[in-house]
């Protein structure tokens, strides 16, 4: 909208200016992680840049435990998600009848559903069948919570794959199963990617049900991380990295997928 | 998938016929386990909002009928409750859909660096919320270590105590934090699908700055307002890690928000028939606002 030099010149030191102010906290985070324990409190750019924090974190063996769990109930979740979402969606996509439409919208609303709202009876369930504080159980959690979201993507990737080439499968005498996935899988792969990764992120950083359903076995970064805020947990440059090994992989992923991500976020709603 | 059609007994489709597809099989799996993920603890949770029921006090059981909601409506806490949910939800949209706005504006404009700028911008909607709130209330809000404190003392203000002193704003601060970034995301596509044309011939019209925003960026932009909007309420009206790992409510009930409330209530006290009554609203308001976001989702959806 400008065109003036000044304009432009504005613009860019308000742009940056911004940008640095928002990620100024997690700059400010990673720079603390490399302070010794002694210099973290002293909020000062002056110091002595150390690892040591990153080895005493890393040395204790429950931090890699804590990290395996994220990992293996991100990717749990995830594709427990998906082998239900796939079909779902393959057919909805392709194969379209008067009722797709509520049932998408439907699958949404189950997403309007408050965690809290259900806290009492879920965990009520959990305790008797002796889920409490398992990966199982946050691994179903997880995927139930983002199957909405993961049919709707997929959803709206499928309807990008031309249906001729299906098709001509289909007369060619492939049936459902190979139709699915020697067709429509390898050419909807990079939808099915970033709806996967988007799924990664969600159950990467859910604390809602991770807080309340774990405690030490089963439980995720995020739990871990809040173990820091009691007061004899008081130990910034430990916090600061052991969350920015949390956080770092989560941000690059973000990073790749955010295109992918408006997507699934708003159902589509925004283009 | 062709597991799941034999698990369930019913035949593929036939191969060369399309028109005669049988999707029930394929979708019926997801709709499932969704409808019992909803119904099942949705109508355990009305069952045991009717009930006297305590985990720790076997002898308190039985139908309690609408006492639970009666003790929740007379109790000073849950109105308490109430209010501190819709002074976060209400402030956090107001700062993350102005600034968001504003941002994705600016963000549009072509200028040195600014691909990495955005990512840099969006950055804080991937941190996870116990991170986020820690780094917060320790490295940045801490009287005495924090950096704010350091950048008061150094223009000779006295530091603040945040969450002593003001503990509903440093929430607000931290949650918009998060949420600036989304609102920027969503907005900036948003932003990217106006027509240029219409811009240049409004400037050829001489409309200024300020009127090509305000006649022609926010029109188009209301659409995406409404659904940032929708979607923010649904995850800011049960904020909870943010305030789990900061204030645990306090002081007092300063930062209680419903979703605290009925955590408190249902795992601190064990009251399980006072926090699934705090539940079925949490449900109701929630559901309120669904409405509005599916009917508009609806609205633009083809199938």
């Amino acid at each position: 909208m400008t065109g003036s030099l000044a304009g432009r010149v504005a613009v860019t030191v308000a742009g940056w200016a911004i940008a640095l102010l928002l990620f100024f906290p997690i700059g400010w985070m990673v720079l603390t992680s490399f302070k010794s324990e002694t210099a973290a409190i002293v909020p000062s750019l002056a110091f002595a840049p150390t690892t040591e924090s990153y080895a005493e974190v890393q040395s204790r063996a429950d931090y890699l435990a804590f990290a395996l769990n994220s990992v293996l109930i991100s990717l749990g979740g995830t594709l427990l998600s998906l082998a239900f979402a796939v079909p779902a969606a393959y057919a909805m996509a392709f194969h379209p009848t008067t009722r797709t439409r509520g049932t998408l919208l439907w699958m949404l609303s189950t997403k309007m559903l408050p965690s809290v709202g259900v806290l009492v009876p879920i965990y009520l369930l959990f305790r008797d069948l002796g889920l409490l504080d398992t990966r199982t159980g946050l691994v179903v959690i997880y995927a139930l919570m983002n199957l909405p979201i993961v049919v709707w993507m997929l959803f709206t990737f499928f309807k990008e794959v031309p249906n001729d080439i299906l098709e001509a499968g289909r007369m060619d005498g492939a049936r459902t199963g190979s139709e699915v996935w020697y067709l429509l899988l390898p050419l909807a792969l990079p939808g099915i990617a970033s709806t996967g990764l988007l799924s990664v992120i969600l159950c990467w950083n859910e604390a809602f049900w991770s807080l309340n359903l774990t405690s030490s076995a089963a439980a995720p970064l995020t739990t871990f991380i809040a173990s820091f805020s009691s007061p004899q947990g008081l130990f910034f440059a430990k916090l600061s990295a052991a969350s920015t090994v949390a956080v770092a992989p989560i941000l690059v992923f973000g990073w790749l997928s955010q295109r992918q991500l408006v997507r699934g976020l708003t159902f589509g709603a925004v283009k | 998938m062709a597991s799941v059609t034999t698990v369930l007994g019913v035949p593929p489709a036939p191969a060369t016929r399309g028109r005669r597809f049988n999707g029930l099989p394929f979708v019926a799996p997801s709709v499932t386990i969704l409808l019992l993920w909803m119904i099942v603890p949705l109508a355990m949770t009305l069952w045991f909002s009717a009930q006297r029921y305590n985990l720790l006090d076997p002898s308190v059981a039985g139908l309690a009928g609408l006492d639970n909601y009666r003790f929740l409506v007379t109790d000073p806490d849950f109105w308490a409750s109430l209010v501190n949910t819709l002074v976060l939800v209400g402030s956090v949209l107001v700062i993350t859909v102005v600034a968001g706005t504003l941002l994705a504006v600016l963000f549009d404009q072509p200028f040195p660096g600014r691909d990495v700028a955005r990512l840099l911008a969006i950055s804080p909607f991937f941190v996870m919320p116990t991170v986020a709130a820690l780094v917060w209330k320790n490295l940045l809000m801490h009287p005495i270590y924090g950096v704010f404190g350091a950048v008061a003392r150094a223009v000779g203000l006295p530091a603040v105590d945040w969450f002593a002193q003001f503990p509903m704003v440093s929430v607000i601060a931290i949650v918009s934090w998060e949420w600036i970034p989304f609102a920027l995301l969503i907005l900036l596509t948003a932003v990217q699908s106006l027509d240029r044309e219409q811009l240049e011939a409004a400037r050829m019209d001489g409309a200024g700055l300020i009127s090509q925003f305000v006649f022609i960026v926010l029109p188009h932009l209301s659409r995406a307002i409404s659904v940032v909007v929708m979607i923010e309420t649904i995850f800011l009206l049960t904020i909870f890690a943010e305030i789990f790992v900061t204030t645990s409510g306090g002081p007092g009930n300063a930062t209680t928000n419903l979703a605290f409330l009925i955590y408190a209530r249902a795992l601190l006290q064990f009251d399980v028939g006072g926090a699934s009554a705090g539940g079925v609203v949490a449900v109701v308001l929630a559901n309120v606002v669904a409405f509005f976001l599916v009917r508009s989702i609806a609205r633009r959806l083809e199938v």
